[in-house]
C-alpha cells in the first residue's frame, strides 16, 4: 500500500466546547457525556404484559429455585468448599469443567442466534440489570409518582414529604437487594440453614461479605446505575451490531410514515397539513429506559424492551390512526423490501447451534461418573520378592461423582503373566474420593525381555456395569542398565 | 532471619531505587495534569504537534477519574510499605513475615484437628487398627510421611523394610513400632570378609541361604555351620530366627529363616545380595519421626520413660501412624 487511507474529518461538532481549558479560566475541558437522570414512565401494553410475565417467571425461578427439595438436599446447590456441584440428580466435579466451557459456548450460539433474528432479545425481556431496573422503577412510581412528581420532589428543598418518600423507596430498594443477595448465596450454602442464620446474625466473613457485595451493588446497578451499565459496561450491548443484518428484528420508528412530525388536533386531516402520522406527542422519549428517540434511527442504547411501541400505539389508538408507527420491523421492510427470515446468516448459526446442542446432550448422557487415576510409587521402580518375583507399587484414587454409593472392581489387562495384588473391590459413597495403594506382581522370567511393559488398569461399577474407567500406566520388570 | 538480611548498602540502594519510582510517578502525574496549549480566540486548539499518517493529537489532559485512580494506587503503595517490608531491611509497622503466616495457619489447623487426634490418642492401638476412619486419616499420614521410603503399599524397597509381612526387625508389638517411629533405628551389620575369608564368606551364604530353605550346597552349609553358631548367632540367634525372636529390641539383625531379604536388587540373585552383606556389611538407618509427624511439639528429655498413654498424648499422629502400621500386619 502506498496510498494514504484517505482522512475524514470527525471533529464533534461542539468541539470547541469541549477544548475550553481550565487555564483560561472556562470550564475544564471534559470529553466525557455528563449523564442525564432519566425519569421513566410506566407505560401498559403489549410487549409490557410480555416482559412483566418473563420477569416474574424469572424472578420466581431464581428466588426460589434454591428451596427446591431434592433427596434430603436442596436441588441446586453449589458446593464449594467441597467442589461439588448439584444440579437434581447429577453432581458434577472440577473434572468437568469442560462440560460447563461447552455450555457456556452453546449459550453464546443461542444468543448469536436469537440477536440474528429477533435482535436484542435478551436485553429487554430477560436480562437480570433490566429486570431488577424494572421493579426498582415500578417501586419508584409507587412510592415517588408519576415522572412530573418525582421531578418536582427532586427540585423541592427537602421537607417531610420528600424525606418519607424518598426513605421508603431506598429502604424497599435495600429490602429487595438483600433479598436478592440471600437468594444468591443460597444456592452456595443451603438456604433452609442460611435464613436462620442470618437472622440471628451467624455468617461466616465470607457469607457475610457476599451478602454485602450482592446487596450493594445489586442497589447500585438497578436503583442508580440502570442504563449506563447497558451503556459502558456491558460488552454485549456492544458487540450486538456484529450479529444484526438488514433482515434483524428491531425496534424501529417508520419515518416514512411518521414524518414531517407535528401537533394537530384529532379532527385534522394530516395529509390536508402536510404532516405524517407523528404527532410529537414525546411520549415514546418519556417511556424509554434509556432515554434516547427512537425517532432518531437505530441506537446502540436500545434494549428492545418496545415500551416505545406500546406507548406510540396507544397514541395511535386515541387519534384513530393505524398502530405500528413504531413497530418491530426490519430494516429491509422499512426501505420497502421484503424482509427474508431464511437467510443463510441465520440458518448457519442454527446448524451450528443444534449441532453443538446434540454434542453435549451425547456428553452429558454418556458422562461417567466416576474417575479413576494411577500414580506410579516415586521412589522406586521395582521391588524383588523374596520369591523372585518382580512388583511394582501404584496409588490409585477413584472419585465416585455419583449420588450413590458403588462398589467398583479392579482388573489388569495388557500384559499376559502380571497379576493385581491387594483388594479386587472397592467401594466408595456417594460424592467420595479416596486412594488405595496396590501392587501389580510378576515373574520376570516369564515376562518379556524390555525392561518395562505397559499395562491397563480398570474400574467397573457393580451396580452398572456402564460406569467403568480405565487407565495406562507402566509396569517395570527389571532395570536398564 | 537475620542471616538473610541485606546488607546497609542494599537495603538503601532498594528503598532509594523504589521510593524515587513513586516519587517520579507523583511528578509525572501532577506535571501533566494541566494542559499549557491555549485555544486561539476562534476556539481553535494547538495539537501536541505529533502526526502519523494525518493523525494528530490534541494535549488532553487525563480525565479526573482516571487521574484519582492513580493517586489511589501511589497511596496505597505508599501505604502497603509502610505496613509490609517492602523497604531493604525495613519490617514494616504490621511486622508481618512469611514464615509468620505459616506459623498461623499451622496453628489454627492445629487448633481445629488437635481435639480429632485427642480423640483417637485415647484409643489403645489394638483397637485404633481396626477403626476405618481413623485408619483413612492414618493411611494420609503414612502417604505423606513414610510412602518415600516404605513405598505407598508398604512394602517396603531395595534397603526399605516390608511392614507388611509380620517379619520384624525390633519386634512388632505396638510400644516396639511406635519407638522405632518416634526415636529411628540404626541398624548395622559388621563387614565379615576379614574374619571369614573368602571361602568363609562362600559357605557361610550357602548356610544362609539354607536357613530360609533356599536351594544350596548343603556341604559348604554344614561346613559354615560352627562359624555361624561362633559368630553370628550372637545377634541373629542360634537358629537364625532374628535378634526381635530374642527379646532384643534394639539390635535389629534380620530373621534368617523367613526368606524375606531387604538388599536383593532387580536382577540380582539372593546369593550374591548375601555374599555382599557379609562381605561389606550393611548399615540402615530409619531417622527419628517425631518431629515430622508431630511438628511443632516440644519432645521432653525423658520421652523413652514415658508410659504408652503419655506418649500417645504428647504424639498423636505417631499414635495413629503406629496403629496403621500394626493394622497392616494383622493376620500375618
Amino acid at each position: 500500500m502506498t496510498e494514504k487511507i484517505p482522512t475524514k474529518d470527525v471533529t464533534p461538532v461542539d468541539a470547541g466546547q469541549h477544548r475550553k481549558s481550565p487555564t483560561t479560566g472556562g470550564p475544564q475541558g471534559e470529553l466525557y457525556a455528563k449523564r442525564r437522570h432519566i425519569y421513566v414512565k410506566r407505560v401498559q401494553g403489549l410487549f409490557q404484559k410480555l416482559r412483566t410475565g418473563s420477569n416474574w417467571v424469572l424472578m420466581l425461578a431464581f428466588f426460589f429455585g434454591s428451596f427446591i427439595p431434592w433427596g434430603g438436599r436442596q436441588a441446586i446447590f453449589f458446593d464449594l468448599p467441597n467442589r461439588q456441584f448439584h444440579i437434581f440428580s447429577v453432581t458434577f466435579f472440577p473434572h468437568d469443567f469442560m462440560l460447563l466451557a461447552w455450555l457456556l459456548i452453546i449459550l453464546a450460539f443461542v444468543l448469536f442466534f436469537v440477536t440474528n433474528f429477533a435482535g436484542r432479545v435478551w436485553c429487554g425481556y430477560t436480562c437480570p440489570q433490566f429486570v431488577w431496573t424494572w421493579l426498582y422503577i415500578w417501586v419508584e412510581d409507587k412510592t415517588e409518582g408519576s415522572p412530573n412528581q418525582r421531578k418536582k420532589l427532586d427540585k423541592q428543598p427537602l421537607n417531610t414529604e420528600k424525606a418519607l418518600r424518598k426513605g421508603a423507596k431506598h429502604f424497599i430498594w435495600v429490602l429487595i437487594a438483600l433479598a436478592t443477595a440471600i437468594a444468591f448465596l443460597g444456592y452456595f450454602s443451603p438456604i433452609l440453614d442460611l435464613i436462620p442464620r442470618i437472622l440471628s446474625f451467624d455468617l461466616g466473613p465470607w457469607e457475610l461479605f457476599w451478602l454485602g457485595f450482592f446487596t450493594f451493588f445489586t442497589y447500585l446497578f438497578a436503583g442508580w446505575m440502570r442504563e449506563q451499565v447497558c451503556i459502558y459496561m456491558c460488552p454485549y450491548a456492544r458487540f450486538q451490531a456484529v450479529m444484526f443484518d438488514k433482515d434483524t428484528l428491531i425496534v424501529s420508528y417508520d419515518t416514512a410514515r411518521g414524518e414531517p412530525r407535528g401537533a394537530r388536533k384529532k379532527s385534522d386531516d394530516p395529509a390536508a397539513k402536510g404532516l405524517g402520522s407523528c404527532i410529537d406527542c414525546d411520549l415514546c422519549v418519556q417511556v424509554c429506559p434509556v432515554g434516547i428517540d427512537i425517532r432518531n434511527g437505530l441506537q446502540y442504547e436500545c434494549v428492545t424492551c418496545a415500551a416505545c411501541i406500546d406507548a406510540c400505539d396507544q397514541v395511535m389508538d386515541k387519534m384513530g390512526y393505524p398502530r405500528g408507527l413504531i413497530r418491530y420491523t426490519t430494516e429491509e421492510e422499512l426501505a420497502g423490501r421484503t424482509t427474508k427470515i431464511l437467510r443463510p446468516r441465520l440458518i448457519g448459526y442454527f446448524i451450528v447451534l443444534l449441532a453443538m446442542l446434540v454434542a453435549f446432550s451425547v456428553a452429558l448422557s454418556n458422562r461417567i461418573p466416576v474417575e479413576l487415576e494411577v500414580l506410579r510409587d516415586r521412589n522406586q521402580l521395582l521391588r524383588m520378592t523374596s520369591d523372585g518375583m518382580v512388583e511394582n507399587s501404584y496409588l490409585i484414587r477413584i472419585a465416585n461423582m455419583d449420588q450413590r454409593e458403588h462398589s467398583y472392581t479392579l482388573t489388569l489387562h495388557g500384559v499376559d503373566g502380571v497379576e493385581l495384588q491387594g483388594a479386587a473391590v472397592y467401594t466408595l459413597a456417594g460424592g467420595e474420593v479416596r486412594q488405595f495403594p496396590i501392587q501389580v506382581i510378576g515373574n520376570p522370567a516369564q515376562l518379556p525381555g524390555s525392561p518395562a511393559v505397559n499395562i491397563e488398569i480398570r474400574l467397573q461399577s457393580q451396580q452398572d456395569p456402564r460406569i467403568a474407567a480405565s487407565r495406562e500406566s507402566r509396569f517395570f520388570i527389571r532395570s536398564a542398565r | 532471619m537475620t542471616s538473610q538480611a541485606m546488607s546497609g548498602f542494599w537495603s538503601l540502594w532498594i528503598s532509594v531505587i523504589t521510593l524515587g519510582v513513586i516519587a517520579f510517578c507523583w511528578w509525572l502525574l501532577y506535571a501533566n495534569r494541566k494542559t499549557d496549549k491555549v485555544p486561539a480566540a476562534n476556539g481553535e486548539v494547538e495539537t501536541t504537534g505529533h502526526a502519523a499518517d494525518g493523525i494528530e493529537e490534541y494535549d488532553n489532559p487525563l480525565p479526573r477519574w482516571w487521574f484519582i485512580m492513580f493517586v489511589i494506587t501511589i497511596v496505597f503503595g505508599l501505604v502497603y510499605l509502610a505496613l509490609y517490608p517492602g523497604l531493604g531491611n525495613y519490617k514494616g509497622l504490621l511486622g508481618w513475615t512469611s514464615t509468620g503466616q505459616w506459623q498461623d495457619e499451622m496453628a489454627r489447623a492445629e487448633e481445629r484437628y488437635a481435639p480429632i487426634f485427642q480423640q483417637y490418642a485415647q484409643i489403645d492401638i489394638r483397637t485404633l487398627a481396626s477403626d476405618p476412619a481413623a485408619m483413612q486419616v492414618a493411611d494420609r499420614l503414612y502417604q505423606n510421611n513414610c510412602a518415600v521410603c516404605h513405598g505407598s503399599s508398604a512394602r517396603g524397597a531395595y534397603g526399605f523394610p516390608n511392614l507388611t509381612d509380620g517379619n520384624w526387625l525390633y519386634g512388632g508389638d505396638p510400644e516396639v513400632i511406635r519407638d522405632s517411629i518416634i526415636f529411628g533405628r540404626n541398624g548395622l551389620m559388621p563387614a565379615w570378609v576379614d574374619m571369614l575369608g573368602e571361602r568363609g564368606v562362600d559357605t557361610m551364604t550357602h548356610y544362609v541361604l539354607g536357613l530360609s530353605g533356599l536351594e544350596h550346597d548343603a556341604a559348604k552349609a554344614e561346613e559354615a555351620a560352627p562359624m555361624y553358631q561362633a559368630i553370628c548367632s550372637a545377634c541373629h540367634g542360634v537358629d537364625g530366627q532374628g535378634s526381635a525372636a530374642m527379646g532384643l529390641d534394639s539390635i535389629g539383625a534380620p530373621n534368617l529363616t523367613a526368606n524375606s531379604w531387604m538388599y536383593v536388587q532387580p536382577g540380582q540373585s539372593v546369593y550374591d545380595s548375601v555374599a555382599f552383606t557379609l562381605r561389606h556389611g550393611r548399615n540402615g538407618l530409619m531417622p527419628a519421626q517425631a518431629r515430622y509427624l508431630d511438628y511443632g511439639v516440644e519432645l521432653p528429655n525423658n520421652l523413652r520413660s514415658l508410659s504408652a498413654q503419655e506418649k500417645a498424648e504428647l504424639l498423636p499422629k505417631v499414635h495413629l501412624v503406629t496403629a496403621y502400621i500394626y493394622s497392616l500386619n494383622q493376620g500375618k
